[in-house]
């Protein structure tokens, strides 16, 4: 019992517990305030988002801090594990009654069709060196909204049926669509919960932490450092930066399912590369590496245009405000250290071990 | 010496950089046990030779045979797993992480948990974790480093980063340790020990050592045997009085 106390409030771990605590106590915080009535519906709508948006943050973190690759394709991971949950939760719905179980194996299936694709996409790219990742996640997030915008899937009582760029869909009796093309998923019933969020956090958390501090976790950082010497050390590099990919992609499409079973319609158009920005901005801002960070400052940005609302528009100035501040307060030295390290990274690639 | 099979044995080993030829014809013979000096001018191809050996480089010409496996088909992780490990003239150390974490990485191959263990956090992960890690301080306590196992590899003075590169190299288990001027930039005093630790190392690991070394202290000190490289060519091969006396080593050296 002692070695376990000691354990969790080591240096080494203190930020590891900071971050359960942080979240336990929001969640706790914002349970009691919604019991006492306290609470805005405008932030009560916000709270589920805000869970999805912090999990996608989290995963692209893992990706672009921990492992060192630039990815601009979040959103388009989000997209995927979105609709692939509104068509299970959708078909699932005369099946499983329980809504909760419901929604759980739709974020299974999201996390897991959002992987497949990160680990395809992943074959060609992470075997290079350089700002690959980039170009091609970028393209992936364009190429699947309009996917998902030109698709329509639809069951009846003999089964699915889709098509594609027209809507040929013939459905006959027990008729559901789930799809509608640019008009994306239309009547789905809202089955997530704030609890379901904060459980989906945690568990982020969890497999993040818990991949970080394992011999994974030491290969991924080694081959953020420095390629060659990872490769000479017997750490298989496009391997290595797959496991952090997928894991990413992974979460990414959980966080996407939950987000999409939150709203009665949803159009592809929402998960585009403004919102792969908005991530990686949430995750630049709390700092690369940081998970805590990342958690913080996707609660500040993501909260901070909707509470300024009233001040009509001066928000968005304010909000830019705000991001510079944030900006110059951030630049420290322990965040130069990590930028520092960052750029030499970039300037240091293509350059092969000399003679 | 000679009677026992190679760790390593090297048949006309070449490689060309687009139309240049950067080393030819290299042939080159390890035995157990033993430590060999591989030395020459600036710009001679030595770093190329272990690139080409780690696979960093892959060769045009030749055949490199490590324990009578011929390394044909490797890749550098299957040349580290078949016993090479190395360090590097311009120190690599992964500088964001702490110094025993550099020489855990160094075992990733020999940790036997998967990511499922660990993400799940099974008793094996932490049976392994207690193992690598026992392991990895009684590695650094003879580099005498064990007191700042927690460092950051980066904020480590230079002396200490070559110590710890070959720390990290040694962790690999290798069967053959290639070392890049280990002794580059080190005072005398330092040199001195660094000779002690590198002869150490062949004993208690029971490995080759194949080094580069500009100091000629050190390479006639501990090299058994010496290779000589000049303009990517074999110039001599010998034992370190040989190597002195010889003309043409003086002569590339020296100039005429």
């Amino acid at each position: 019992m002692k070695n376990i106390i000691n354990k969790i409030f080591d240096a080494k771990h203190r930020s590891r517990t900071f971050s359960y605590i942080l979240v336990i106590a929001c969640y706790i915080l914002v349970e009691v305030l919604m019991s006492t009535g306290n609470i805005t519906s405008l932030l009560k709508g916000l709270l589920v988002p805000l869970c999805c948006y912090i999990v996608a943050a989290l995963a692209l973190n893992l990706v672009v801090g921990v492992s060192g690759e630039l990815s601009l394709g979040q959103a388009g991971f989000m997209s995927i594990g979105a609709f692939s949950a509104v068509c299970v939760a959708g078909y699932l719905g005369n099946i499983v009654a329980n809504d909760i179980v419901r929604l759980i194996i739709a974020m299974i299936v999201g996390a897991i069709v959002a992987a497949v694709f990160g680990f395809i996409i992943g074959i060609p790219v992470l075997k290079l060196q350089g700002d690959y990742l980039a170009i091609v996640t970028l393209a992936f997030g364009q190429i699947i909204k309009s996917v998902i915008n030109n698709m329509y899937v639809g069951f009846d009582n003999n089964g699915f049926q889709f098509s594609f760029v027209t809507n040929n869909l013939k459905l006959g009796e027990g008729a559901k669509i789930l799809l509608n093309g640019p008009m994306g998923a239309t009547g789905t019933s809202r089955i997530s919960t704030f609890t379901v969020g904060v459980i989906l956090i945690i568990i982020s958390l969890i497999v993040i932490y818990n991949l970080m501090y394992s011999k994974n976790g030491r290969a991924i950082m080694a081959c953020r450092d420095n390629r060659i010497a990872a490769s000479t050390v017997g750490i298989n590099i496009a391997n290595t930066k797959m496991l952090a990919f997928v894991i990413s992609a992974a979460l990414a499409g959980a966080a996407g399912a939950l987000y999409a079973l939150n709203y009665a319609t949803l159009v592809p158009a929402k998960f585009d590369f403004n919102t792969s920005i908005l991530i990686l901005v949430y995750v630049v801002l709390g700092g690369l590496g940081n998970m805590n960070g990342t958690i913080i400052s996707t609660v500040v940005l993501l909260l901070l245009p909707e509470l300024l609302r009233s001040l009509r528009d001066y928000r968005m100035l304010i909000y830019a405000i705000v991001l510079i501040v944030i900006m110059i307060v951030t630049n420290n030295s322990r965040m130069k250290t990590i930028i520092e390290s960052f750029k030499k990274k970039i300037s240091g690639k293509g350059v092969k071990a000399h003679d | 010496m000679t009677n026992k099979t190679p760790v390593l044995e090297v048949k006309d080993l070449g490689i060309d950089f687009g139309g240049l030829t950067a080393v030819n014809n290299f042939n080159m013979e390890i035995y157990p046990h033993e430590i060999v000096g591989l030395i020459g001018p600036n710009g001679a191809g030595k770093t190329t030779v272990f690139n080409m050996l780690t696979k960093v480089y892959e060769p045009t010409r030749g055949k490199i045979i490590l324990c009578g496996k011929d390394m044909d088909k490797m890749d550098t992780v299957a040349a580290n797993k078949a016993g090479i490990a190395r360090t590097f003239q311009n120190i690599r150390l992964f500088t964001n992480l702490s110094v025993i974490d550099n020489v855990k990485i160094g075992m990733h191959n020999s940790i036997k948990y998967s990511t499922l263990d660990s993400i799940l956090r099974l008793p094996k992960y932490y049976k392994e974790e207690a193992r690598i890690h026992k392991e990895a301080m009684e590695l650094l306590k003879i580099f005498n480093m064990d007191k700042e196992a927690d460092v950051l590899a980066g904020n480590l003075p230079y002396g200490a980063q070559r110590r710890l590169e070959i720390a990290r190299a040694l962790a690999t288990d290798p069967k053959l340790l290639l070392l890049d001027e280990p002794a580059a930039g080190m005072n005398p005093q330092e040199t001195e020990e660094l000779m002690e630790t590198i002869r150490f190392v062949r004993d208690h690991f029971d490995i080759s050592i194949l080094l580069i070394e500009h100091d000629m202290n050190l390479v006639m000190g501990i090299c058994e045997r010496i290779t000589v490289l000049n303009y990517g060519m074999v110039l001599a091969h010998g034992l370190p009085e040989e190597i002195q006396s010889n003309p043409a080593v003086i002569k590339a050296y020296l100039g005429d």
